[in-house]
């Protein structure tokens, strides 16, 4: 193919072509950029949250009026069997905060009773021995809580429980050399609570950016929250049956007391809610960058078609010369097609670059990760296709003027 | 001769429409998308309180010490024994000190259903120091702070569903069991963010109902409804040894007029430390903070990330989209050499050939606009799709955005056209005129 008069050909179209290969860098640095911020948003808000979502919901019972500890701990213990007893309920535990709930208490674990900076920042959740199998957790080590374990939270009292349940995670990140089991660990106490069973795996509840690095890392406590502001119920419905129990749980619930306050809006929360909320952030970032680069690839493309029209338009004549000296179609076509894979070329060898520049900005601003080069190789050869497949239909048009046209003036 | 080219534009806007309908589109689209995060953006990074947003400060003590603190930084609330402290010695021209709750109310008697409650404890000077709006009644004297009044102010939003909207004041209301004598109800006030409570949320958050006499929720030793962050070892069982403990929870607000009164509470706040220091309350040096509202806004970060990189992105795809335009103006135009070269002839100046195409660019420009508007009215409700409500809420189309939409579009495509109508102008009479 013949490089260098295309080479020739397009110093007379300084302009153009540098505007095309400027469009065709933009482009590239932002859809790779797009594509792998819709990659790290995808990857995060599928991530397990070890729970049968399929089958949970969640009330956030609030109290209302005066009620003493003793007297929420018997009233919360009449909800949970009113609850358990529903036909479409298969369990039910109180909880202080749930998975993916986006708030709740974490509580410093430590190896030594006196150590000032923590070994690990675990979620705590507080409930009773029913939340293992009402989460659908696995217990791959150790045993549950018994009943006559449990005790009570009630308002301002910290007290380290002796027993407590801790993740996989977390059990690895405490004694990174195996055998947690047994173990004694300090939770903000000078008395130590024994790690008598291991859950392999448990979101937090949040699942911020900064604990990223605490993943997975939770405990439960053998604890009834009886808090006076109030609790979750979190309830697993029996297969198939969310709907049901989700309509039967807040009669159930009243008619056991009515002084007690369901929300409307935030009260009843079926598990895939719950999610949707705590991830909506991240949906809406992929969504946007989806559409940005959807849009940007077609406007690049519709630039590159509308350019090349014109200098299609503006070059009829020495078409026409070029065919009627013995030039076939295939050559005109083939001359476009070149031309522009050329730009294309110095377009994404300037877009590799700023696209690199500009993830690496990020990662500075955002908290971003570093942009893998796999995102690069895509966004290349994408839009050298791209700027091939837009550059089709002016060039085949092209490659259709008669030779005729040499002789006419006009 | 303006009205002529503006003519001349909108005719040539039909001259070439498949590219004119492209630039168009691509404008329009750029447009649109910056306009609709750039509103996103405006809401959330606004100034809550304009005018007095210099004279209100929150301090901040560090009672955790540098091992426990936030990295260097002391904790973004005080524990009740500081806090009870900065009250006391009272350096500032008006102070308060705030806490959330959350309380139940029975809005139609006993026999209804109990219903949720958000307010929060304050000290009488919230209510001149944040400017609330009063509706009827007023905010609540120094007197029923110290007097622990059982005293409530009501929002307009919870008076309506109390009151039916009618002057409460003097009527009495049940929060939590409890009677308060209503003595003010103040008008709609949410300002966003939420300056004075970033320590419970995030600052985008629905209307509260009701305030009480801080020191009224502690004698009856209301909980708060919001965070409460403690260090060390936490053995307390009850109301007492809680407030005496590490935990911080108190949000401290004062408001100082001059740099002079700035310096002066700056000065007390270090030497309250280190008086704490020597007292062998804190084993180390005195570290505070005294930020005001400005400050406090961009410490807590209440800008989400994700608004900022949507807004760089839209700004991005638009500067795209405006590269794309000047390919396409150039094409647009040079195709009309001929023409070019025939006016040249008959004496039209460069001048009035780059006014000519510079106000044609400019009604594509407009055109985009128009576009970019009906796309930013159909975006704007979208928004929830991409934040969260909460934020999304806070966008809104109004006259400001559709003036800045059309400006927008109308000057960034003229900025795009400079360079093709240049060019259009630099096209040689003579050439044209031969070759044809």
């Amino acid at each position: 193919m013949q490089i260098r008069p295309i080479l020739a050909a397009l110093k007379h179209h300084k302009a153009g072509t540098a505007l095309i290969a400027l469009q065709i860098a933009l482009t590239l640095a932002i859809v790779c950029n797009a594509l792998f911020i819709i990659q790290q948003r995808l990857a995060h808000l599928s991530e397990p949250s070890g729970v049968d979502e399929a089958n949970l919901f969640v009330v956030n019972n609030e109290w209302a009026g005066q009620m003493s500890t003793a007297q929420l701990n018997a009233q919360i213990q009449t909800d949970l069997a009113a609850l358990r007893q529903l036909p479409s309920v298969r369990d039910a535990a109180p909880s202080s905060s749930y998975p993916l709930s986006g708030f709740g208490d974490d509580i410093p674990a430590n190896l030594t009773p006196d150590q000032l900076q923590w070994t690990a920042d675990p979620a705590m959740y507080a409930s009773d021995e029913h939340l293992i199998d009402t989460l659908g957790l696995k217990l791959i080590a150790g045993r549950n809580f018994r009943a006559d374990e449990i005790g009570r939270m009630g308002v301002r009292d910290f007290t380290a429980p002796p027993a407590v349940i801790v993740t996989k995670a977390l059990a690895d990140r405490l004694f990174p050399h195996g055998a947690a089991l047994g173990k004694p660990i300090y939770l903000m106490s000078s008395t130590p609570s024994t790690i008598i069973g291991i859950v392999d795996r448990l979101q937090r509840q949040s699942v911020d950016t900064w604990t990223k690095a605490y993943a997975y890392q939770a405990m439960l406590w053998p604890t009834r929250p009886t808090h006076p502001q109030g609790l979750f119920y979190v309830v697993r419905a029996r297969p198939g049956q969310l709907a049901a129990a989700m309509r039967e749980a807040p009669k159930a619930l009243y008619a056991q007391s009515r002084m007690r306050i369901i929300d409307p809006k935030n009260g009843l929360l079926s598990f895939a809610q719950v999610r949707q909320r705590i991830y909506d952030s991240d949906r809406g970032m992929a969504i946007l960058m989806g559409i940005v680069s959807a849009v940007l690839l077609v406007i690049t493309a519709a630039g590159i078609v509308g350019l090349t029209s014109f200098w299609v338009a503006q070059r009829r004549k020495q078409i026409g010369v070029r065919r009627a000296l013995g030039a076939r179609q295939r050559d005109i076509l083939s001359y476009f097609m070149t031309e522009n894979l050329l730009i294309s070329l110095m377009g994404v060898v300037a877009g590799a670059v700023v696209a690199i520049a500009l993830n690496l900005w990020m990662v500075t601003q955002f908290e971003m990760a570093r942009l893998s080069l796999a995102y690069v190789a895509i966004g290349v050869l994408t839009l050298l296709a791209l700027g091939q497949g837009a550059v089709l239909a002016p060039a085949l048009r092209a490659s259709r003027v008669p030779p005729v046209e040499a002789t006419r003036s006009v | 001769m303006f009205a002529y080219y503006l003519q001349l534009g909108f005719r040539s806007l039909r001259r070439n429409p498949a590219l004119t309908a492209l630039m168009v589109v691509a404008i329009g689209f750029g447009v649109a998308a910056s306009m609709i995060t750039w509103s996103v953006f405006r809401a959330v990074s606004g100034n809550p309180i304009p005018d007095k947003s210099a004279q209100l400060f929150t301090p901040q003590v560090d009672s955790w010490g540098p091992q426990q603190n936030l990295k260097g930084e002391p904790p973004e609330a005080l524990n009740y024994v500081d806090a009870m402290a900065l009250m006391r010695a009272h350096q500032a021209k008006r102070q308060t000190l705030l806490y959330p709750l959350r309380l139940s109310v029975l809005p139609g008697g006993s026999r209804s259903l109990p219903m949720a409650a958000k307010g929060y404890a304050v000290y009488g000077d919230f209510f001149p120091m944040f400017e609330v709006p009063f509706l009827y009644g007023s905010g609540w004297s120094t007197q029923d702070d110290d007097s622990r009044g059982a005293v409530v102010v009501l929002s307009e939003e919870f008076n309506q569903k109390l009151f039916g909207g009618a002057d409460s004041v003097g009527r009495e209301i049940t929060l939590n069991g409890h009677d308060y004598r209503v003595v003010g109800v103040t008008r709609h006030w949410n300002p966003k963010p939420r300056f004075f409570d970033l320590f419970n949320s995030s600052g985008f958050v629905d209307a509260t109902d009701f305030y009480l006499p801080f020191t009224r929720a502690l004698d009856l030793q209301i909980n708060s409804a919001g965070s409460n962050s403690c260090r060390g070892k936490l053995n307390f069982t009850g109301w007492d040894r809680w407030l005496q403990s590490d935990c911080v929870w108190v949000t401290p607000w004062v408001e100082l007029d001059s740099a002079a009164d700035v310096a002066h509470y700056r000065q007390f706040l270090e030497g309250y430390a280190a008086d704490q220091q020597r007292a062998g309350r804190f084993a180390w040096a005195p570290n505070v903070r005294l930020r005001d509202v400005t400050q406090w806004l961009a410490h807590e970060h209440v800008v989400p990330p994700e608004s900022r990189i949507s807004l760089l992105v839209a700004l991005a795809f638009f500067a795209i989209c405006l590269v794309n335009t000047i390919g396409l103006l150039l094409a647009k135009f040079l195709r009309r050499a001929g023409e070019i070269g025939v006016r040249r002839a008959l004496g039209a100046s460069r001048r009035e050939i780059y006014t000519q195409y510079l106000i044609e660019a400019a009604t594509v420009g407009l055109a985009g606009g128009v576009l970019g508007l009906l796309l930013t009215a159909a975006g704007v409700p979208g928004a929830g799709l991409l934040f969260q409500p909460q934020i999304a809420r806070l966008a809104q189309l109004d006259l400001s955005l559709v003036a800045l939409t059309l400006s927008v579009a109308v000057l960034a495509t003229l900025a795009a056209a400079f360079y093709p109508a240049w060019r259009a102008a630099q096209v040689q009479p003579a050439w044209q005129l031969k070759s044809n």
